[in-house]
């Protein structure tokens, strides 16, 4: 196998930890180049993913490519892409628009939520689970390179332990309409002081809780167990808690002793933050929600019903 | 300005859903509904309207089998104004790449100043389309909005990242995929189902809609199924049911058996 370019997407100086695991995962299969792009890099900083695996790092440097947005870093990737078997991608939002995109440009194969990878009679070989992780999927590649994306905390991201890995610049030619996107600001995370991470017990809720005036319900439950509240990315997103409090695939990724889910359907975004917790406990009235085939009790239920039951109960 | 939803038929919530031993295509006998996350598009492209833009039109756009034409009545009760459906056994088995190729060729001929998509398909769970589509058509893209406003003649969007949020701008025309957190999304009622039937849905083959055949369907796929098993066994969790609160002695005592208690 000849070339495997690994996109390694990054923030305010920090690699992207699936983008580093995908890298493992890549070096582990064969030579990897990694690929970074962005405005004002830093060489010897570019050069330190060859402890993670890289034999090589390319770097695209271009006023563009700073914005942390999608469309030009396909430009910029687009020439070395269509000279690998593979461009490999860790899950992120601004990794998986730019596999997306590619894909599109290329008119490649594109492999979403990859949970394994191997390489069989000279080609890519991409796994997935799919249909509410109830089947496993195995998929092969023709006609070009082979566009592949990572599921959320699917390769792990410790270094491999090898030195800095020589860096070669590339020139991108950027496109008019790539450019036409900007981004007008960020709004910085608001404090909550608490770190969700450290919790050994989550009392979780979701959009089933109803509204946020039902959040007491949940803290009460929380200051029960000895716990702290977290959250999933719809109730964030409509802005009923800070960003801080999320768990899943854009938030924070949990292990827990305990994490017991209130009206969280399960979806997989969430699901790939909080699965290696100790003990999962759903309440969900919902039947069909995904999370009662991997909570470790599943309460079909009325969230709204039974926090304050069960709170009350834990309290005598 | 006009604006085009692209909209997906998927199984049912409630129907299970498995993969055809033989074709490994989704098994799609069951009932079938629009798929959820696409609501929230059709909800944001109505709410801009009824926001004080002046809509010219809202289209729903859908590529599927036949059976697709009762999701996308759906979508015109909610307030599309047309819908376009492409359907074609040459279209049966497409990857993501075929897909967006066709959905772009299609939206290209709509004369749409905003596309909206869902942030995924509830039965592939990707969250791509809007990207490849938006490489297709050139257009300026922002994926997972949180927030959307449409000011002179642009947008400005809010989306989740790894990091917090991000504001972007772009001017129109541009693609979007919006979070499922967006907006909650209206019911039709009993008047807008029925004034969906009088709503006109075009229906184009693959020719009608200029498609080349080789870069769609099962031989223009360019990922291929390999192969299907079962996922890692694990032990399954104990259920109960509850009634008015009654399941709390059980959690409890789950709860102390356990030791977290």
């Amino acid at each position: 196998m000849a070339g495997l370019l690994v996109f390694v997407q990054h923030d305010e100086g920090e690699f992207s930890p699936n983008s580093l695991g995908m890298l493992a995962k890549a070096a582990s299969l064969g030579e990897a180049t990694a690929f970074v792009a962005g405005s004002g890099v830093d060489d010897s900083w570019a050069a330190g993913l060859g402890a993670h695996g890289a034999s090589k790092v390319v770097v695209a440097d271009d006023a563009a490519l700073g914005g942390g947005l999608s469309q030009p870093v396909v430009d910029a990737i687009e020439p070395l892409a269509r000279e690998a078997d593979a461009v490999l991608f860790g899950a992120g939002v601004v990794s998986a628009d730019v596999a997306a995109g590619l894909a599109a440009r290329l008119g490649a194969g594109i492999h979403c939520e990859t949970t394994e990878i191997a390489l069989a009679d000279g080609g890519v070989v991409a796994t997935r689970p799919a249909l509410g992780d109830t089947v496993m999927v195995e998929s092969t590649f023709t006609g070009g390179p082979a566009v592949v994306l990572g599921r959320a905390n699917a390769f792990a991201s410790e270094g491999t332990g090898g030195g800095d890995a020589a860096v070669e610049r590339v020139s991108p030619t950027i496109q008019d309409w790539s450019t036409k996107a900007t981004l007008a600001g960020r709004e910085q995370p608001e404090a909550t002081g608490v770190d969700i991470t450290e919790a050994d017990v989550l009392v979780a809720f979701g959009r089933g809780l109803g509204g946020p005036e039902n959040i007491p319900l949940v803290e009460a439950l929380a200051k029960a167990l000895g716990g702290e509240v977290a959250a999933t990315r719809a109730v964030v997103d409509a802005g009923w808690v800070p960003y801080a409090m999320q768990v899943g695939q854009t938030g924070k990724t949990v292990s827990p002793k305990l994490y017991l889910a209130c009206g969280i359907s399960g979806a997989i975004q969430h699901k790939v933050g909080m699965a290696n917790s100790g003990t999962i406990v759903a309440i969900n009235k919902d039947a069909n929600a995904p999370i009662h085939e991997f909570a470790d009790l599943s309460v079909i239920g009325d969230a709204l019903t039974v926090v304050p039951k069960l709170t009350a109960a834990l309290a005598k | 300005m006009n604006i085009a939803v692209c909209v997906k038929e998927v199984p049912s919530a409630t129907s299970a859903k498995r993969l055809d031993a033989s074709t490994h295509r989704l098994d799609r006998s069951g009932d079938s509904e629009l798929n959820p996350f696409d609501l929230h598009g059709l909800e944001e492209a109505i709410r801009i309207r009824e926001g004080g833009q002046d809509v010219g039109e809202i289209v729903a756009v859908c590529m599927g089998p036949e059976s697709a034409q009762r999701p996308l009545q759906k979508a015109l009760a909610l307030g599309a104004d047309r819908a376009v459906l492409v359907t074609d056994p040459a279209l049966a088995g497409s990857d993501i790449s075929g897909t967006a190729y066709a959905l772009a060729t299609v939206l290209e001929k709509q004369n749409a100043d905003l596309v909206i998509l869902g942030q995924q398909a509830a039965d592939a769970d990707c969250y791509v389309m809007a990207a490849a589509v938006a490489d297709h058509l050139k257009r300026p893209l922002v994926t997972q909005v949180a927030h959307l406003s449409v000011e002179g003649g642009g947008i400005k969007a809010k989306r989740q990242t790894e990091h917090g949020y991000d504001v972007i701008e772009a001017p129109l025309p541009a693609v979007i995929s919006v979070s499922d957190a967006i907006n909650e999304a209206r019911l039709p009622n009993i008047k807008a189902i029925m004034g969906a039937k009088k709503k006109p849905t075009d229906k184009l083959s693959a020719a009608d809609a200029g498609l080349d055949t080789s870069r769609v369907g099962e031989s223009g796929a360019r990922s291929v199924v390999k192969s299907v098993s079962p996922p890692p066994q694990k032990q399954a969790g104990r259920r109960v049911e509850d009634q008015g609160g009654d399941s709390v002695e059980e959690i409890v005592a789950f709860l102390a058996e356990k030791g977290v208690v």
